[in-house]
C-alpha cells in the first residue's frame, strides 16, 4: 500500500491514468477472450476495498473468467487489470502472490501429502532459496489451520479427508498466503449445504475480524445475498447491477440477469433478500 | 512419519530437510559407488573389490592400473552418470507432465536420438564419435520439435505427452525405414545402438557428460521449490507466484538437454528414466518431485542392470539396455498389481 | 468447465432427425463408392501402370496376358489391404469407444508387441520363415497379450486406464525380449526389421484364406457391440443405470478387438495409426454413436491403408516405401492436429 495515500502533485492526465482507481483491484474495460471465443467486451469492474464482493450470474456469463482475469491468470485481450495502481502482470510473480490470493475451482492434491505440508505450500512467496521455512512460516500454517479448523488433521493425508475437509485445507492453503486480497472461484461447489454454511460463515470471519477483501464466485444468489456485502451480476460478460444486496436485489433484477420469475421477500434470519422461484404454473402461464 | 528438520540460523536464515529425502540420497549413492566398485572388477580379468579400490586411490600395480583407469572407469563413470542424467530428466519430465508415464521413452526423445544416429550409421557408415553428434542432434531436434508443437497459449503437461506419441510413432517410423534400406551389418550395429549399450565406453564420453550435469544440476535444483507447487495445478502455483511457463520450459530444455547427452553417450537405455523417479519415490514416500533421490536411483540402477547384465549373459553378450526394458516392464506390471490392490488405480 | 462441449458431442442426446440420418446413409454409399476407386487404383498403380482397360480385362476376362498376371498378383494385395485395413479401423473403434479414450489404438494394448515377440520366436527357435507360417504365431501372441492385458487389467473390474497401464508394460517387457533376440540373433535381424514395419507386399491367397474366418467373427461381433458400447461410452454408473452389462460388454468388445487388430497384425505386422485415426476422422461427421461410427470405419479405414500402400509404391520407385512407415508418417501429423486442436479442459 505504500504510496498509494500521498497526494498526487503533479495532476498530470498520464499520471491520473496510472492511478485511476482508489481501490486497490480493480479491471478497466478489459475483454476476455479464450482463443478465438471472447467471454467479455469492454468490461470494467471494482473491486471495494475490504468488501465481501461476490459475482453471480448464470452458467457461461463469464463470472469464472472475471475471475481469473482479476486473479491474472487469464490475460485481457484488450484492457488492463490493475492491482494497487501496476498493470497486474508487469509487476513480480511473488509480490502479486503476496497482495492476492487465489482458489482455483479446481486444485490437485499431490499423492500422498499431508494436510501440513500442503497448508505450508501456501508459504512459497513469502520464501527463498536461503529462507526456506521460518519460525514465521511455522507460525502462519499453525494459524491457518487453526482457523479453519482442521488444525487437528494436520498430519493426516489430503486424500483422506471428505469433500468438505478438504476444501478447508485449500483454503487455509490460501489463507497461510497472508494476503490482503483473497480470490475464490465457488468455493462451495460439490459441498452439502452444512458445508457450504461453513465455507461461507469462514469467509465472512475473515472478511468482519481480519478485514480481507474477499471476492467469491456463487453459484447460489441466496448465499451471495446473504454474505455478500457487495454483489456485482454478470449476464453476457456485461455487468447487469452492483452494489450492497439490500440496494439491488429485486425480482426484475433476477429476471434480466437469470431469466427466472420469482419473488424476493426478506430472508426472516438475516433481513437480506431471498429470491423464492415462481412456482411452475405461475410461470407456465406467464410464458404463454 | 514427520521427518522434516529446520535449520535455522539468527541470521534469518533457514532451510528445510526432509531427513527421510536424505538418507535415501546417501544410500543410494553408497549402493551406486559399491555397484561401481564392483562392475570395475568384473570382466575377463576379475579383480577384487578391494583391489579396484586401492587402485583407484594411486595404490595399485602397472597392470591393474591399465585396466581400471583406462578401460573400466570411464565405463563405468558413464554409466553412472548416464543413469543420473536420466534419472533426474525423467523425474523432471514426470514432474512437468504431472504423468508418471511422461517419460523420455515415452515422449519419443529416445527415439529421435535413434533417428539421429541411424541416420549417421546407414546413411554415412559414421564411425562412434559422429553416431554421438548425430543421436544429441537428433535428440535436441525431436525435444524442441516437440516442444514447439505441444506449445497453444503455454505447454499443457498431458498435450505434451500426447504429442511425444505423435512425434515418437513418426519418428518410429522413419527409423524403422532405416533399418529395412541398410545393409544387414550396419542393421547389427543399430540394433546395439538402439537397445543402449555401455561397451567401449571411454574418457571422451565422461567429460561433456560431467560437465553438463556440472552446469545443469544447481540450475535444475534451484528451480525444484517452483516445480514441487507445480504439483498443485498450473493456477494454484501461479497464484502462489510461480512463473509456471517459465519454470516449464527452462526445465524442459534441462530435461531435454540431460536426456539427449545420456543418450548419445549410451543409446537409449529405456526405462531408467521412467522407473527411477517412481521407486525413488517409493523410498522417500513423500510427494514432490524427488530430484535428487531419482538421481541416485537412475545411476544406481543403471550401473547395478551394467553388472547384472554382465554376470547373467557373460561379458559384453547382451547390453545393458535389454535389462533395464525387460526389469522396466516387469516393474511396470508389479507397480500395477500392487496399486490393484491398494485400490489406487 | 469453462468451454463447452463440442457440439457433435451433444448432438447425439436425441435420436437423429431424418434428414440427418439420410446425409449419413449417402455419405457411407460414397464411402464405398470411393473405396472402390481406391481399390481399383491399387490394382492399377505400380512399378507397372496399367490402364483401365486392362484393369478391367484381368479381373474379368482372365486370359493370362501380362496385364493379367500383373493384376492378379496385385489383386491378393488389395483384397488384404481392404481386409486389414477395416479390421484396424473397426478395432480402433472399438477400443476407443472400449477405454472411454479417443487416443486409444490397438498398439496401447500390447497387441503390436505381441504379435512382435510370437514372431520373432517362430523365426528364431521354431525356424518358421514363411509369412503363412508365423501368420498363426503372430495371431496367438496378439491374442495370448489381449487375454494376459485384460486379465492383467482387472478383468471383470477393468477399467481404460487399468487397461491403457497394463498393456504398455507389457509392450515394454516384451520389446526388451524382441531386441535381446534381434541382438543374438542376425537372421531374426534380417526378418524381422522388415515384418515390423508392417506391409502389404507379401500377401498372398493363402494367408487370406487363414485370417479371413478371424476378421469375419471379429468383424460380426463389433458391429453387434455398438448398441452397448454406446452405452458404456456414457461412463460407468450411468451405462449402469441404462441398463447395460458393463462387464460382458468389457469383455467381448476386448475380443473383438483383439481378434480383429490380431487377425490384421498377423497378415502384415504392427500398422499404426489406421485405427486410430480413421474413427477419429469418421467421429467428426457422424458424432459419437457407434451404430454409424462403425461402418463407416469399416468404409474408409481401407481408404487409408490401400491409399498409403499406393503412395509408398509411387513415391519411392522403383523400390516400395511399407505401407506402415506411410500410415505413420500420414498419421503421426494427423495424430498431432487432432491433439491440438483438443481443448485441455476435455485431456
Amino acid at each position: 500500500m505504500s504510496g498509494s495515500g500521498q497526494p498526487d502533485t503533479s495532476g498530470s492526465a498520464i499520471k491520473n491514468t496510472r492511478r485511476s482507481t482508489v481501490n486497490r483491484l480493480s479491471a478497466e474495460n478489459v475483454t476476455l477472450a479464450y482463443d478465438q471465443r471472447v467471454i467479455a467486451e469492454q468490461l470494467s469492474v471494482e473491486i471495494p476495498d475490504s468488501s465481501f464482493t461476490v459475482i453471480v450470474g448464470p452458467n457461461a456469463c463469464g463470472k469464472s473468467t472475471l475471475l481469473r482475469a482479476l486473479s491474472r491468470m487469464l490475460k485481457p485481450a484488450e484492457g488492463r487489470v490493475l492491482l494497487d495502481g501496476q498493470v497486474i502482470q508487469s509487476m513480480p510473480a511473488k509480490k502479486v502472490a503476496r497482495t492476492l490470493g487465489l482458489l482455483p475451482q479446481s486444485s490437485v492434491a499431490p499423492d500422498g501429502i499431508t494436510v501440513a505440508d500442503l497448508v505450508g505450500r501456501g508459504r512459497y512467496p513469502h520464501q527463498g532459496i536461503l529462507r526456506q521455512w521460518s519460525a514465521a512460516d511455522e507460525r502462519v500454517v499453525q494459524e491457518s489451520m487453526a482457523q479453519t479448523g482442521v488444525a487437528e488433521l494436520a498430519d493426516r493425508y489430503v486424500d483422506e479427508l471428505s469433500g468438505g475437509q478438504r476444501q478447508r485445507v485449500w483454503i487455509a492453503m490460501a489463507l497461510a498466503q497472508q494476503t490482503p486480497l483473497l480470490l475464490l472461484d465457488e468455493p462451495t461447489t460439490y459441498l452439502d449445504i452444512q458445508h457450504q454454511i461453513d465455507v461461507l460463515d469462514l469467509c465472512a470471519e475473515l472478511h468482519e475480524t481480519q478485514g480481507r477483501t474477499l471476492v467469491a464466485v456463487l453459484h447460489d444468489l441466496n448465499h451471495a445475498a446473504r454474505y455478500a456485502t457487495h454483489l456485482i451480476a454478470l449476464r453476457g460478460g456485461r455487468v447487469i447491477a452492483e452494489g450492497a444486496p439490500n440496494d439491488i436485489v429485486t425480482a426484475d433484477l433476477v429476471e434480466e440477469v437469470f431469466g427466472l420469475r420469482c419473488q424476493v421477500i426478506d430472508d426472516p434470519e438475516t433481513g437480506t433478500p431471498l429470491v423464492v422461484p415462481a412456482a411452475r404454473k405461475a410461470r407456465l402461464t406467464a410464458a404463454s | 512419519m514427520k521427518t522434516n528438520r529446520v535449520i535455522r540460523t539468527p541470521g534469518g536464515l533457514s532451510l528445510g530437510l526432509d531427513v527421510r529425502a536424505v538418507t535415501v540420497v546417501v544410500l543410494l549413492l553408497l549402493v551406486a559407488l559399491a555397484a561401481g566398485v564392483v562392475l570395475i572388477g568384473t570382466g575377463d580379468f576379475p579383480i577384487s573389490a578391494g583391489d579396484v579400490v586401492k587402485t583407484l586411490l594411486g595404490n595399485g600395480n602397472a597392470g591393474q592400473e591399465f585396466i581400471v583407469n583406462e578401460l573400466r572407469l570411464p565405463r563405468v563413470l558413464v554409466g553412472l552418470l548416464v543413469g543420473a542424467s536420466l534419472g533426474l530428466g525423467g523425474a523432471l519430465f514426470q514432474a512437468v507432465t504431472r504423468n508418471p508415464l511422461g517419460s523420455p521413452d515415452v515422449l519419443g526423445l529416445g527415439q529421435g536420438a535413434t533417428a539421429g544416429a541411424l541416420v549417421m550409421i546407414v546413411l554415412f557408415s559414421g564411425n562412434a564419435a559422429q553416431v554421438t553428434v548425430g543421436a544429441l542432434v537428433g535428440g535436441l531436434v525431436t525435444g524442441l520439435a516437440i516442444y514447439l508443437l505441444a506449445w497453444k497459449r503455454g505447454v499443457h503437461g498431458y498435450r505434451l505427452v500426447l504429442v511425444g506419441i505423435g512425434v515418437s510413432a513418426i519418428v518410429t517410423a522413419i527409423n524403422g525405414y532405416l533399418l529395412t534400406v541398410s545393409d544387414i551389418v550396419d542393421a547389427a550395429r543399430a540394433v546395439v545402438w538402439m537397445t543402449g549399450s555401455l561397451n567401449g565406453r571411454d574418457w571422451d564420453q565422461v567429460w561433456p557428460l560431467l560437465g553438463l550435469c556440472a552446469v545443469l544440476l544447481p540450475l535444475v535444483l534451484a528451480n525444484a521449490r517452483g516445480l514441487r507447487m507445480m504439483e498443485m495445478g498450473d493456477d494454484v502455483s501461479n497464484a502462489l507466484g510461480v512463473r509456471v511457463e517459465r519454470v516449464r520450459a527452462l526445465l524442459m530444455v534441462a530435461a531435454v538437454l540431460l536426456t539427449a547427452t545420456a543418450t548419445a553417450a549410451a543409446g537409449p537405455v529405456s526405462f531408467v528414466a521412467l522407473t527411477a523417479p517412481q521407486l525413488a519415490r517409493r523410498l522417500t514416500r513423500s510427494p514432490g518431485p524427488n530430484l535428487l533421490p531419482s538421481l541416485c536411483m537412475g545411476a544406481a540402477l543403471l550401473v547395478t542392470a551394467d553388472w547384472a547384465s554382465q554376470r547373467a549373459f557373460g561379458a559384453d553378450q547382451l547390453p545393458v539396455g535389454v535389462v533395464t526394458g525387460v526389469l522396466g516392464g516387469v516393474y511396470l506390471l508389479w507397480l500395477l498389481v500392487t496399486e490393484r490392490r491398494a485400490g489406487r488405480i | 468447465m469453462l468451454v463447452d462441449s463440442p457440439p457433435e458431442q451433444r448432438a447425439e442426446t436425441a435420436p437423429a432427425p431424418p434428414t440427418r440420418r439420410a446425409v449419413r446413409a449417402l455419405g457411407l454409399l460414397l464411402s464405398a463408392a470411393i473405396l472402390v476407386l481406391v481399390a481399383l487404383a491399387s490394382i492399377a498403380i505400380g512399378a507397372k501402370a496399367l490402364t483401365p482397360d486392362q484393369v478391367w480385362h484381368g479381373l474379368f476376362h482372365d486370359t493370362g496376358t501380362y496385364g493379367d498376371v500383373v493384376v492378379d498378383e496385385r489383386l491378393a494385395r488389395t483384397v488384404l489391404g481392404l481386409l486389414a485395413g477395416a479390421a484396424l479401423g473397426l478395432s480402433g473403434a472399438v477400443l476407443q469407444a472400449l477405454t472411454r479414450n479417443p487416443l486409444a489404438d490397438p498398439g496401447l494394448l500390447g497387441i503390436n508387441a505381441g504379435a512382435s515377440a510370437a514372431v520373432v520366436t517362430a523365426l528364431t527357435y521354431f525356424g518358421v520363415t514363411s509369412p503363412s507360417g508365423y501368420v498363426w504365431f503372430a495371431f496367438g501372441g496378439a491374442a495370448a497379450v489381449g487375454a494376459l492385458v485384460w486379465f492383467l487389467g482387472g478383468s471383470r473390474g477393468a477399467t481404460p486406464v487399468r487397461l491403457a497401464l497394463a498393456g504398455t508394460a507389457i509392450s515394454a517387457a516384451l520389446y526388451g525380449y524382441l531386441q535381446a533376440v534381434m541382438i543374438m540373433d542376425d537372421a531374426a535381424l534380417g526378418k524381422m526389421r522388415f515384418w515390423t514395419v508392417g506391409s502389404l507386399a507379401s500377401a498372398t491367397n493363402s494367408t487370406i484364406v487363414q485370417v479371413l474366418p478371424f476378421l469375419a467373427a471379429g468383424t460380426l461381433l463389433a458391429l453387434v457391440l455398438a448398441r452397448p458400447l454406446n452405452a458404456v461410452a456414457m461412463g460407468d454408473d450411468t451405462a449402469r443405470a441404462l441398463g447395460a452389462n458393463l462387464n460382458r460388454t468389457r469383455a467381448l468388445a476386448m475380443l473383438a478387438a483383439t481378434v480383429l487388430c490380431g487377425a490384421a497384425t498377423a497378415a502384415c505386422g504392427p500398422i499404426v495409426f489406421v485405427g486410430l485415426m480413421v474413427p477419429h476422422v469418421v467421429r467428426s461427421f457422424t458424432g459419437p454413436d457407434l451404430r454409424w461410427i462403425l461402418p463407416y470405419a469399416t468404409a474408409l479405414s481401407p481408404v487409408l491403408l490401400l491409399g498409403a500402400d499406393v503412395i509408398g509404391r509411387v513415391v519411392a520407385r522403383p523400390s516400395e516405401l511399407q505401407v506402415g512407415i506411410v500410415t505413420a508418417i500420414i498419421g503421426g501429423p494427423v495424430f498431432i492436429f487432432l491433439v491440438r486442436r483438443r481443448r485441455t479442459a476435455q485431456l
